[in-house]
């Protein structure tokens, strides 16, 4: 019983290759389904989103599983697995479970820290849960990623640092204002720069948009796009009077705001904080202002460098993270192993032969005295009601550990018969050691 | 019961520093319940004290810190669980330790009061400057944060601690509440200590140190929430404002007395 991952994502495949494997959610259901009757899986879930296609499954034999999902995706999509082969990495055991926790985490996130990933992956173990592709070891092994995610969010600062531009203007914007709600954004410009920078202005929920241009036509564009309002270049003044928030990106040759300019706006503002942002080169904005009282000057290279501290301050914290999740995945793996049927029916014995040996004592205690001959009748017939007792559960484990379910059968007799998950670690723990020791020693 | 109570303010100032430094937040929930403990502690060794000397303990300098330490740990609790920043705890808890401490190793002993000054006008002149004392104890806090937060912001050195501190404008707006629920607790509070100089001294008003510098301060608060009000003047310069005026105010409560000869005796 194996957990197999087998996927390519943004480091490992360009955009044409991830668009040929990607599943959309229409197909995704029917791709479930297929995938989780395929004989040698015997669980399975898929994650398709824009940077990544990814099959996580339990297999008992893992290169078949590989085998089958390889040949299984290009079925799907009609390629031939030859050309796509070279992107795609397959993991098995911890490392697919680190990997897996790697990706919940978002760590593996083309913006490492993005918190969108996990919805995605939740959304995706909700579709392969829905459909019964998932059984024991993928129920735990997902909310346990779930639950290492939400350890990674709240232990380290990792998802708390913005590494774009946009993202640190923001980030700068609530250090201001504390929310963006409500809060007056100008554009000047109507280039693409405006256009990305106000789709995250507008996902913080900022109030009233005003665009502006030197061509009207196109700040009428971009403003009706924005649900906001077109002012003409002329009435500039304005509209900064009106702005909370300024963001400049226009291929002006000289500064379109200066410092005077903006001194006399902040006094009829009373005062009130501004915050520009200059991601326009050559500079739209008159460095100068960033000394007027309440008036916050951000351009391009002051806002790179911002990015760049906190892309420093993000590796020290994916550090941590991946600690985190080295422990967590060992902790999963060696609850997957207890899941081994080996040690299990070790364990079973092993009780069955306790209470045995108890129950005869006690007998044997009770009969008064009693020939050798007579004693060894009483020992051959409970070892007998024992044997004959754990036969057939011993013979379908064994034959049911390696099929679909088996990890199901498994789970079931540790719990029927109380065989305590530690006691079976420790078995596996004893025998892996003796496993180790001689190579150890060579 | 007043070393437990030091020792706890300590602890929990510890720990507010501690979350300061290591920005981990159950260090700084630890310090606020330790702050808490503290108050409900604080306020039993009050209670004590007014028994035991059958008079609202007022009237020495060690009684007049302690009430201030207790008004102030107070009032920041208030603030805290309205605005969640925990991170104004780091700066106002150790106010309150090094007030409590000094609260502890000042005289407490009380010479019986002189009778013209036996008056239920004492105790409400102090309660009223104290708890304007102590609002205005956070609003310099706010400030400093205040202070820090746009220094970082202007100089694009965004270090840690900024990272900690709360919006500007969220600083600017408790500044803002601050300021209006301090001042009117200080006007009152120096009208009554205008009655009690009648009763005492025979007139409201006397040019006596005390209450030149009380005024002083009074007008500096006066000022601020003026331009606020008029000029809009918000921000930095109303974070000075706010820590230029508890310092003079500190100055009138502590400083007039050993500077220069008052008949406001005590403090």
């Amino acid at each position: 019983m194996e957990i197999v991952l087998l996927g390519l994502n943004h480091h490992t495949a360009p955009l044409p290759v991830r668009e040929q494997l990607a599943f959309t959610p229409e197909v995704l259901l029917e791709a479930i389904r297929r995938l989780c009757k395929l004989p040698g899986i015997a669980e399975g879930l898929i994650l398709s989103t824009c940077n990544r296609v990814e099959v996580l499954a339990v297999a008992p034999d893992p290169d078949l599983g590989v085998r089958q999902i390889t040949a299984f995706l290009g079925e799907c999509h009609g390629v031939s697995m030859a050309g796509v082969e070279p992107h795609v990495y397959v993991h098995t055991a911890t490392e697919a479970v680190r990997h897996l926790f790697r990706v919940a985490s978002s760590l593996d996130s083309m913006v490492v820290g993005e918190p969108q990933i996990l919805g995605q992956l939740k959304a995706a173990y909700r579709v392969a849960a829905g459909q019964k592709a998932t059984g024991v070891v993928l129920n735990r092994l997902l909310h346990k990623a779930f639950a290492v995610a939400k350890r990674v969010r709240t232990e380290t600062r990792i998802a708390s640092s913005a590494v774009s531009v946009s993202f640190a203007a923001i980030q700068l914007a609530r250090r201001i204002f504390g929310t963006l709600a409500g809060k007056t954004v100008l554009i000047v410009g109507a280039g693409e720069m405006c256009e990305l920078a106000l789709r995250h202005l507008r996902s913080q929920g900022v109030g009233e948009v005003l665009v502006t241009n030197r061509t009207y036509e196109r700040a009428v564009r971009l403003a009706g796009e924005f649900r906001g309002s077109a002012i003409p270049f002329e009435e500039l003044p304005q509209g900064l009077r009106r702005a909370d928030i300024v963001l400049t990106s226009t291929g002006s040759p000289n500064f379109i705001v200066r410092r005077e300019q903006a001194a006399e706006v902040i006094r009829a503002r009373r005062h009130r904080p501004m915050f520009f942002i200059d991601i326009a080169v050559p500079r739209d904005v008159d460095p100068r202002i960033n000394d007027i009282e309440n008036v916050y000057l951000y351009d391009l290279d002051d806002l790179q460098a911002v990015v760049q501290d906190n892309r420093q301050e993000r590796e020290k914290e994916a550090r941590r993270a991946e600690e985190i999740i080295a422990h967590e995945a060992g902790q999963f793996f060696h609850w997957l192993r207890s899941l081994d049927v080996v040690p299990l029916i070790v364990a079973l014995r092993e009780r069955a032969e306790a209470i045995r040996r108890r129950e005869l004592e006690r007998a044997l205690g009770r009969m008064g005295p009693l020939t050798e001959a007579q004693r060894e009748v009483l020992a051959a017939l409970s070892a007998g009601i024992i044997n004959k007792l754990l036969h057939q559960p011993i013979t379908r484990l064994k034959a049911e550990s390696g099929a679909e379910q088996g990890a199901l059968y498994i789970e079931a007799a540790r719990r029927l018969f109380a065989l305590d998950a530690e006691e079976i670690e420790q078995e596996l723990d004893e025998a892996l050691a003796d496993l180790e020791a001689p190579e150890g020693g060579g | 019961m007043s070393a437990l109570t030091t020792i706890v303010y300590l602890a929990g100032t510890a720990l507010y520093l501690l979350y300061l430094a290591l920005a981990r937040p159950g260090l700084a929930r630890a310090g606020r319940a330790a702050l808490a403990l503290g108050f409900v502690l604080h306020t039993a060794l009050l209670g004590l004290r007014m028994l035991e000397i059958g008079y609202p303990p007022v009237a020495s300098l060690g009684d007049s810190l302690s009430l201030l330490t207790w008004l102030l740990v107070g009032g920041y609790l208030v603030v805290s669980l309205k605005h969640g920043t925990m991170v104004l705890g780091s700066f106002v808890s150790p106010i309150a330790a090094a007030l409590m401490v000094s609260a502890w190793i000042l005289p407490r002993a009380t010479s019986p009061l002189t009778p013209g000054l036996h008056s239920v006008w004492i105790p409400i002149h102090v309660w009223l400057v104290l708890s304007g004392e102590a609002i205005f104890a956070l609003a310099f806090c706010a400030g400093i944060m205040y202070l820090f937060q746009e220094r970082q912001l202007k100089t694009k050195q965004l270090g840690l601690l900024a990272r900690r501190l709360p919006s500007l404008e969220l600083l600017d707006r408790l500044n803002w509440r601050l300021l209006t629920i301090g001042f009117p607790l200080l006007t009152f509070g120096f009208i009554a200590g205008m009655v009690v100089a009648a009763s005492a001294w025979g007139a409201f008003w006397s040019w006596d140190p005390k209450q030149v510098w009380a005024l002083i301060t009074w007008l500096l608060y006066a000022v601020q929430l003026h331009s606020r009000l008029t000029a809009g003047w918000r921000g930095r310069r109303a974070a000075i404002l706010s820590i230029v005026g508890f310092v003079v105010l500190l100055f009138t409560f502590l400083g007039v007395n050993l500077v220069q000869t008052s008949l406001h005796r005590f403090v």
